[in-house]
């Protein structure tokens, strides 16, 4: 059994040092103007926050929750903000930024020449994408707390969600990425990803819809990731919550299979 | 000890077969050459030995290890160096072998030493700190070639190594690579230019069509399947065809090229000769030694390079 077993598990100790190595690798190109980038991500959602959630907020006025509770607008915006920014964060270095690795720089067909497998490259790409979006939703938070929108508390807790909703778009853009055959069809997921942005329970909540539409909604992976982030800022977290955890990751071990299978199919032919 | 032995090897794709069963071992210490022409089934069989491509049926073992199984624990023990560089582009000369290392999980501080001593060797040093975009076609392949020996590895695969290189860069490819043999390292190649499969293998293998069709060192081959000297006459004529009649008779075996005929002959001179007696009078007339090149054009009927 040992012998069976131990082998297994050793390699599975490797296979995550291998998936370092290739984080590794990426810290390595930092160039300073990459600072530039991460200031651009960072302001998004910041004026998103401002403009709608300050802004238009002042004309809206208070919202009712579902459960009774009423909330300033700004606080009802900005948890619905810091899930989207996770989302474009983690889908813009894993579909453009991995397509182009793989297909235009072919990084990975050296990589593949060394122990690395597919699925480790995978893995090691991802977790370096959700290091970007970490640290935005970490600045986010930190301006959320200042503002008064949540508790320094809470916000560690929301930190833990909003990485876990990076992780699961992360899975999902790299396994999309590599069905992928041009740079145009990329256009199509920036399309979803607008859309998901606008109605996912961002700026309205989802009862404002028809039930039929609300439904649809309701299923969506940002809408989980909102509803799960804006019950932890707000302090009011249930069991519908554990549901969206479970649904989260579903999305990113799936997403990750996906992308570790399609990677080996299409560079170890 | 065999470190690569293949039985019945194939590679299919959807609706063609790239190589069509070939046995193949090459023993420790060996520089063994893949010669053949552009989609013989070189560059498919140097993927499978590198374990980034499934054989499609046959045995295939490298390192006493099965591919299919053991991938990155023979990985870890090879060097890759690919017909087209795939350089990280991102990264200065050295980050590519101290990175490159580091997914073999060499420690940082030998990773850098390592990549200083091969640094030297490939000659790079003064360009260490340079980006790989601006360097020369000659300097990315020496670099490519020094990041297959990163790991240390016992067997470094060559796929085509000098193709695209002029000829200076050729030479100095060729030297290294002739170094790394004389340090015992096993060297796998393939190559359409028999000069390189002469200069560099000690063992070669003759592929077509994704078949084996010779096998032997390049002097055997050569013995076998050629004469000592070959004559090389040029006719100012539309077509060489018509001066093949008059030929006959002279050496041993004649082939008509579209731009030249070929007479295959022991000695040179009285083949010269004789060519003068029957009052043919050829634009040029070349005596040279066999090559590859004479071995392949006879088991194929087609050149090498086209």
């Amino acid at each position: 059994m040992l012998t069976l077993v131990l082998p297994r598990l050793i390699s599975f100790e490797g296979a995550g040092r291998r998936s370092a190595s290739v984080v590794e690798r990426n810290v390595t190109t930092l160039q300073p103007s990459y600072w530039l980038v991460m200031a651009s991500g960072f302001l998004e959602p910041i004026l998103y926050l401002f403009s709608i959630g300050v802004g238009v907020g002042a004309l809206v006025g208070d919202l009712t929750l579902p459960d009774g509770r009423v909330i300033g607008y700004a606080a009802f915006v900005a948890p619905a903000m810091l899930a989207s920014s996770a989302m474009s964060g983690a889908l813009s270095e894993t579909t453009f930024n991995f397509f182009g690795k793989m297909k235009f720089m072919k990084l990975y067909d050296g990589m593949l020449a060394t122990p690395l497998r597919p699925i480790e490259i995978a893995l090691g790409e991802l977790a370096w994408a959700m290091m970007r979006g970490n640290i935005y939703a970490a600045a986010f938070l930190v301006v959320m707390v200042a503002m008064g929108l949540t508790t320094p508390g809470l916000a560690v807790g929301a930190f833990g969600a909003a990485v876990l909703v990076g992780f699961a778009f992360g899975g999902v853009g790299m396994a999309l990425s590599t069905f992928m055959r041009s740079w145009q069809e990329f256009d199509l997921v920036a399309s979803a990803q607008f859309a998901l942005f606008l109605f996912s329970g961002t700026f309205v909540p989802a009862q404002a819809y028809p039930p039929v539409l609300r439904w649809v909604v309701e299923v969506t992976p940002l809408y989980r990731s909102v509803d799960l982030i804006r019950a932890v800022t707000t302090g009011e977290v249930g069991w519908l919550q554990a549901l969206d955890v479970l649904y989260l990751l579903v999305l990113f071990a799936l997403g990750l299979a996906v992308a570790g299978r399609r990677m080996g199919k299409l560079l170890c032919r | 000890m065999t470190l690569i032995h293949a039985r019945g090897l194939v590679k299919r794709f959807e609706g063609f077969t790239a190589v069509d069963g070939i046995d193949v071992d090459v023993q420790r210490g060996e520089a063994f050459g893949f010669l053949g022409p552009n989609g013989a089934g070189k560059s498919s069989t140097m993927r499978m030995i590198g374990c980034v491509s499934p054989p499609t049926d046959g045995v295939l073992r490298i390192l006493d290890m099965d591919p299919r199984r053991d991938g990155p624990a023979i990985r870890a023990r090879l060097g890759v160096c690919p017909q087209l560089d795939n350089l990280d582009l991102e990264l200065t000369v050295r980050e590519n072998l101290t990175t490159y290392a580091r997914f073999f999980g060499i420690p940082r501080k030998v990773a850098r030493a390592r990549a200083d001593e091969l640094l030297d060797f490939v000659q790079l040093t003064e360009r260490a700190d340079s980006k790989v975009e601006p360097l020369s076609g000659g300097m990315k392949r020496r670099l490519t070639i020094a990041r297959a020996l990163v790991n240390e590895p016992e067997i470094v695969l060559l796929d085509e190594p000098t193709t695209g290189l002029d000829p200076q860069a050729r030479h100095l490819v060729w030297e290294r690579l002739f170094r790394l043999k004389q340090q015992g390292v096993t060297l796998v190649l393939t190559t359409h230019y028999m000069d390189e499969a002469e200069q560099l293998c000690d063992r070669l293998v003759v592929m077509d069509g994704g078949r084996i069709v010779a096998e032997g060192s390049p002097r055997t081959l050569i013995e076998q399947y050629s004469t000592r000297e070959v004559v090389e006459l040029r006719f100012n004529a539309e077509s060489q065809e018509v001066f093949a009649g008059k030929l006959t008779g002279v050496g041993r075996r004649l082939e008509v090229l579209p731009d030249r005929i070929l007479l295959y002959v022991d000695d040179g001179d009285d083949a010269v000769a004789e060519v003068q007696r029957r009052a043919l009078s050829p634009a040029s007339v070349l005596v040279r030694r066999s090559s590859l090149e004479d071995v392949f054009l006879h088991l194929t009927g087609r050149t090498l390079v086209d």
